[in-house]
């Protein structure tokens, strides 16, 4: 017979305001098997796990019921508490009674009986609970960083510099990120590539890191420390070991008048080309959709340049698979188009840009050299406006959330503009100022005092052209919704941050959550930041939530610390939650007939055939074997098995059948 | 006047999505009817239909089997296992004259706690409007467990 306890929590206010929990402790006592039943203020808290723990020696308790908040936050806590007491921390069980009953119901009888049901369940439960033990499995030292922003790079230095190996995954041909096309940095101003590109080169020579760029994840399999990343390295069309980035072949390339990505479609760049001066590595690509050779089968003007000969025109994508113990994603974001905006004349006016053109324009690097000059006529603009918040906090454009960089770069862009124009006229259109962070308020400040940046507290409903001045039609809140008209020369849309494009796909392949919008989700939003829900998995920067440059970098160095962490264990513990096939004495030896749709069924190729053999070594039956190692626990085989030889520990038939007779 | 049938509702939820999602709903504080109780295993490829029946058969009024969205699930596949046999399961049941208005089978992502209240809501509304399930524990018979 079970000795069981049942230790209902309070949660201060959060159960116990909804819900009756000495009547529950009571109710609690009356179900067999039941030999201790309390309740008490704060479970988790020091005082409540040691009752707990006295209790368990003091009644002989062999399962334990600890009713409080979800499973998913403090099951660990109390399953270590229990095994403090010498009792198996797998025959502990929590009932969610915060979560799933005070927390979304109203005070009254019926949610204090469901509290007690919800208990009764997990009581019947733990009865058919076994005690397990954690399964070791060992950890490949070497982690994997997909993103090569600046949050990339801090993660895989960080990791770099904790000795352990790094492998920095980058889809685009540089490192660098966002960061390497912004021309200036809030609140400092100091100049962003001249704080990145040392970063970068760091991260190109460290004896610790292997750079792949122009690359891409494909595919994942395995667990933490034991994941086996697919990883497609794109043809650049070029031996990187040859080619010695003297750039011969660009100079000469004929086909010079692509739309340049790196500055965001401002500039040109011919179709062999290195993103941008500092790229790291500094090795060509070329982009077989405008190149003359691929279109035409004539050309190879490159080739015949190339002293080294280095161009491979034949060369193909070559997939590369690793061995890796722990992945940091660190995606990055992508800006909202404009061409979202009818109100601003869907993008098509060509002075109507977003902030990371106007970076490129203000950019030493850019394709003015610095010099402010507006993208339809090249000359220099004299009123330039604003629009903070365009698309975010809209819920008709689909982000209701704040993008959290804007009302500082917009500040930043003002204040450059002026700088660079001293007789211009800056306007901010702007809903709130949201300046929270270290020097912020005082730069927004600094922008409207000292530069002399004119704020108007409204929005715009409307841009249009007339005698070569754009038109802006706003409103200024502040003087009573009184209408604004401004004629100026070039307006800077604030678009909203969006996750990445393809970061669900990518999520996909990493089994890893992901929001409505497409942003990574965190473990917990406020206790575990930089970790997923899959373990191994971790998080940095703009890919979790818009994130600006220092909150990034501080997450990075937050997710290299976990996988520095993880890398110092000799082995892994892994939770023994995995499926098992039954074995019998012979001749029946399982009930297992072989027939294998497990292994179909099987996520992982965790099956495996078993030959049993007679002595004289002919086989008598094939029967299914489960690998510990690789079962993952999702028990999909053991709703598969026709003859139910087959079964999860810690979700067994048993278990899950006691809890519906309870019903 | 009759006091308001309370239908009991059975909820077979995944562990990594559904179960998640719940617990959002709970710390967004949204507010849903108390009849459902929660069943969590760690994926939807765990279920197996024959507890859908024992718990129709042990008094469950109305089922709710869910998990991560397609493409979403923890172990990669096994929200399409699950769905697979459900779609056998639901023929099988039609013809057994099963009424599947009882068994409700839907996605909810770890970031829709909104919608599983909403989900809770309708499901038992729905069972409330149908009355207690006796037809299927009248052929089951009460003698078989």
């Amino acid at each position: 017979m079970s000795r069981i306890g049942v230790f209902t929590c309070h949660c201060g206010e959060n159960i116990g305001a909804t819900v009756d929990c000495a009547k529950v402790a009571e109710m609690c006592r009356a179900i067999p098997g039941v030999v201790h039943s309390v309740d008490y203020k704060y479970m988790c808290s020091d005082p409540g796990q040691r009752m707990m723990q006295e209790a368990i020696r003091e009644h002989q308790l062999d399962g334990v019921v600890v009713a409080a908040c979800s499973p998913r936050m403090h099951e660990p806590t109390f399953r270590r508490a229990v095994s403090g007491a010498g009792i198996n921390p797998y025959m502990c069980e929590m009932a969610n009674l915060r979560e799933h009953c005070s927390w979304v119901h109203e005070k009254g009888e019926a949610t204090t009986n469901k509290a007690a049901d919800l208990i009764r369940v997990l009581v019947e439960k733990v009865k058919h609970n076994e005690p397990l033990h954690p399964i070791k499995v060992p950890v490949t030292r070497t982690a994997m960083v997909i993103g090569g922003g600046v949050g990339g790079i801090q993660v895989a230095l960080d990791i770099a510099n904790g000795g352990h190996k790094v492998v920095l995954v980058e889809k685009s041909p540089s490192i660098g990120g966002h960061m390497s096309q912004l021309s200036e940095t809030f609140p400092t101003l100091d100049c962003s590539q001249c704080i990145l590109t040392p970063r970068m080169v760091e991260a190109a020579q460290h004896p610790n890191i292997t750079l792949m760029t122009y690359s891409e994840v494909e595919k994942v399999d395995g667990f933490i420390g034991n994941f086996k990343v697919t990883v497609r390295k794109k043809a650049r069309k070029l031996d990187e070991k040859l080619c010695t980035g003297c750039g011969l072949c660009i100079q000469k390339c004929p086909n010079k008048k692509i739309s340049d990505e790196f500055n965001e479609g401002l500039g040109t760049r011919t179709a062999i080309y290195v993103p941008f001066p500092q790229a790291v590595p500094n090795k060509p690509v070329i982009d077989m959709k405008n190149c003359t050779f691929y279109k035409t089968g004539k050309c190879k003007v490159c080739e015949k340049m190339c002293p080294t000969g280095a161009i491979r025109f034949e060369q193909e994508d070559e997939l590369v698979t690793l061995d890796i113990g722990a992945i940091v994603l660190a995606t990055g974001f992508k800006l909202m188009k404009t061409d979202a905006f009818p109100e601003y004349g869907y993008g098509k006016h060509k002075d109507i840009i977003d902030g990371m053109q106007f970076e490129r324009l203000a950019s030493a690097s850019g394709p003015t050299s610095g010099v402010m000059k507006r993208p339809s006529d090249g000359k220099e603009p004299k009123t330039v406006v604003f629009i903070a918040c365009s698309g975010s906090r809209d819920r008709a454009k689909g982000v209701p959330y704040c993008s959290k960089i804007c009302c500082m770069y917009t500040a930043k862009h003002a204040m450059l503009y002026k700088h660079k124009v001293h007789s211009g006229k800056a306007y901010v259109f702007y809903m709130d100022i949201r300046a929270a962070g270290k020097d912020y308020d005082e730069f927004v400040r600094r922008a409207i005092e000292e530069d002399e940046v004119k704020y108007i507290r409204g929005r715009v409903s409307r841009i249009y052209e007339e005698d070569g001045k754009l038109i802006v039609m706003g409103a200024d809140t502040l003087m009573g919704g009184e209408p604004v008209v401004i004629k100026a020369d070039m307006v800077v849309l604030a678009t909203a941050v969006q996750s990445n494009d393809r970061s669900e796909e990518l999520a996909q392949t990493l089994h890893v959550s992901y929001d409505s919008y497409g942003f990574f989700a965190e473990a917990h939003p406020k206790l575990r930041p930089v970790e997923t829900n899959t373990a191994g998995i971790f998080l940095a920067g703009a890919c979790q939530a818009p994130r600006d440059i220092p909150e990034t970098v501080a997450q990075a160095s937050g997710a290299a610390a976990k996988v520095v962490g993880l890398f110092s264990n000799e082995e892994l513990t892994r939770e023994p939650i995995v499926a098992v096939v039954n074995r019998q004495a012979a001749p029946v030896y399982s009930t297992c007939t072989g027939c294998f749709l497990c292994q179909g069924a099987c996520p992982y190729q965790a099956i495996e055939q078993e030959e049993i053999k007679a002595r004289d070594g002919q086989i008598l039956m094939t029967l299914a074997r489960i690998n510990p190692g690789l079962c993952q626990g999702c028990g999909t085989c053991v709703a598969t098995c026709r003859t139910k030889a087959i079964d999860l520990q810690g979700f067994s038939n048993e278990q899950l059948y006691a809890e519906l007779m309870t019903l | 006047m009759a006091e308001q049938f309370e239908p009991k509702i059975t909820a077979f939820v995944c562990n990594w999505c559904t179960y998640a999602g719940a617990d959002l709903t709970g710390t967004s504080r949204i507010k849903y009817q108390s009849n459902v109780r929660v069943l969590r295993v760690p994926c939807t490829g765990r279920i197996d239909y024959m507890m859908v029946l024992k718990a129709l058969h042990k008094g469950a009024d109305g089922i709710i089997v869910s998990g991560c969205h397609p493409n979403d699930c923890h172990y990669t596949s096994g929200n399409y296992h699950a769905r697979r046999r459900w779609m056998v399961f639901k023929k099988m049941m039609e013809v057994m004259g099963v009424d599947m208005r009882r068994i409700t089978f839907s996605w909810v992502s770890a970031a829709e706690g909104a919608r599983w209240a909403q989900l809770v809501n309708e499901v038992t509304d729905q069972v409330r409007a149908l009355g207690p399930y006796t037809a299927f524990r009248q052929v089951v018979g009460a003698g078989v467990e």
